[in-house]
């Protein structure tokens, strides 16, 4: 008798058609992105050097971490990601990849990452590492995503871990100045995810998640966003009072910061029967202008300061 | 065994094995060469000053 049947059925035992690509595709290639750019800047920011190869293995590791969580993410959020417009083409809710195979793929990168880390460059970095994996795919995704408005604010913490985890991971420790950095992203992410909330509401209701717009209502988020907008600014200028950048930061960074302020005030500005939501949209696509910026900013700052430094010498 | 006792594969899923077998080959490759550059830059000359 033959062992396997052709004719046995998809759920008995299924041939997987996923490619490299949709594996890939678990990773969310833009997010990590943004990890790896953050973690980067928290490297070259630190006061000291490490080889610059285990520089590369530190952040490849940070990045392979960061897109294990993406992929954990998307195995146990496949459900609402199947009737949301901007998720229902991932590799899980559009069949390529099964449920297990995200799942498996997703701990086998953690624990990959997290003993790479440990192994090669140093073991607080690695402990941090973990624990931003273990924030975003069970604090966030698993608990608070589908139970309170508040979800992306504490879940933020998780993306803006990585300036930290690149600092501890030159450093072996983590210093205020990785900790600012880290504020500026968490900061940033409450109004950059509520803006996308604002014009993906019908989205986020269908899927039943609790966000802020389809909680407390447009009106009251936008006033969020605002304040949040309020706090930001002077957040991101902070580098420069503190004197860990030049007045060339500062001034960027005051900039930068005004104009989320201006962007967010017409969002606060926008009558409820604003459809199109132009100040909304506006307002998210500058966010990720404004994040980049500023950590491509502090990471001029710190690059020029370090060749002034060495040509000192 | 006859043809008819094996799984057939389609071609999507042909491509899609291979696909997968190349990403796992470059990864495993990628794997043993930043291990054994991380081992020098981590331990320097000294990591061949070992006694016999």
């Amino acid at each position: 008798m033959a062992l396997v049947n052709n004719r046995l059925d998809d759920q008995a035992f299924r041939m997987s058609e996923a490619t490299a690509g949709d594996f890939l595709a678990l990773l969310k290639p833009r997010v990590m992105s943004l990890v790896v750019f953050t973690a980067f800047v928290g490297m070259v920011a630190a006061p000291v050097t490490i080889n610059p190869f285990l520089a590369i293995v530190a952040i490849l590791a940070i990045a392979v971490g960061a897109g294990a969580s993406g992929a954990l993410n998307m195995w146990y959020d496949a459900d609402i990601d199947a009737v949301m417009t901007r998720t229902a083409k991932r590799p899980v809710p559009m069949g390529k990849v099964s449920p297990r195979e995200a799942l498996t793929f997703g701990l086998v990168l953690s624990v990959l990452s997290v003993m790479t880390l440990g192994v090669l460059v140093n073991w607080l970095s690695a402990a941090l590492l973990a624990f931003t994996i273990f924030f975003y795919a069970v604090i966030y995704t698993m608990w608070l995503k589908r139970w309170t408005p508040q979800n992306i604010v504490i879940g933020g913490a998780a993306g803006a871990l990585p300036p930290m985890i690149g600092w501890a991971a030159v450093t072996g420790n983590v210093g205020f100045e990785s900790f600012v950095l880290f504020l500026i992203t968490f900061l940033w992410t409450p109004p950059h995810f509520w803006a996308l909330a604002l014009f993906k509401s019908e989205d986020y209701e269908r899927a039943g998640i609790p966000m802020m717009p389809n909680v407390a209502g447009a009106a009251s988020t936008r006033r969020q966003i605002f304040a949040y907008s309020l706090l930001l600014a002077p957040v991101g200028v902070a580098p420069w009072l503190l004197g860990y950048t030049t007045a060339g930061y500062g001034v960027v960074s005051l900039a930068l910061g005004a104009g989320f302020v201006w962007y967010a005030w017409k969002v606060l500005r926008m009558p409820d029967a604003d459809k199109a939501m132009k100040p909304a949209k506006a307002l998210f696509a500058y966010s990720l202008l404004y994040l980049f910026a500023i950590f491509a900013a502090y990471l001029a700052d710190s690059v020029i300061g370090r060749a002034v430094a060495l040509g000192g010498v | 065994m006859t043809d008819k006792e094996m799984v057939t594969l389609t071609e999507s899923q042909q491509k899609a094995r291979r696909s997968r077998n190349i990403a796992i080959g470059l990864a495993l490759a990628a794997l043993v060469i930043i291990f054994y550059l991380a081992t020098i830059a981590k331990f320097g000359p000294a990591i061949l000053d070992r006694p016999l």
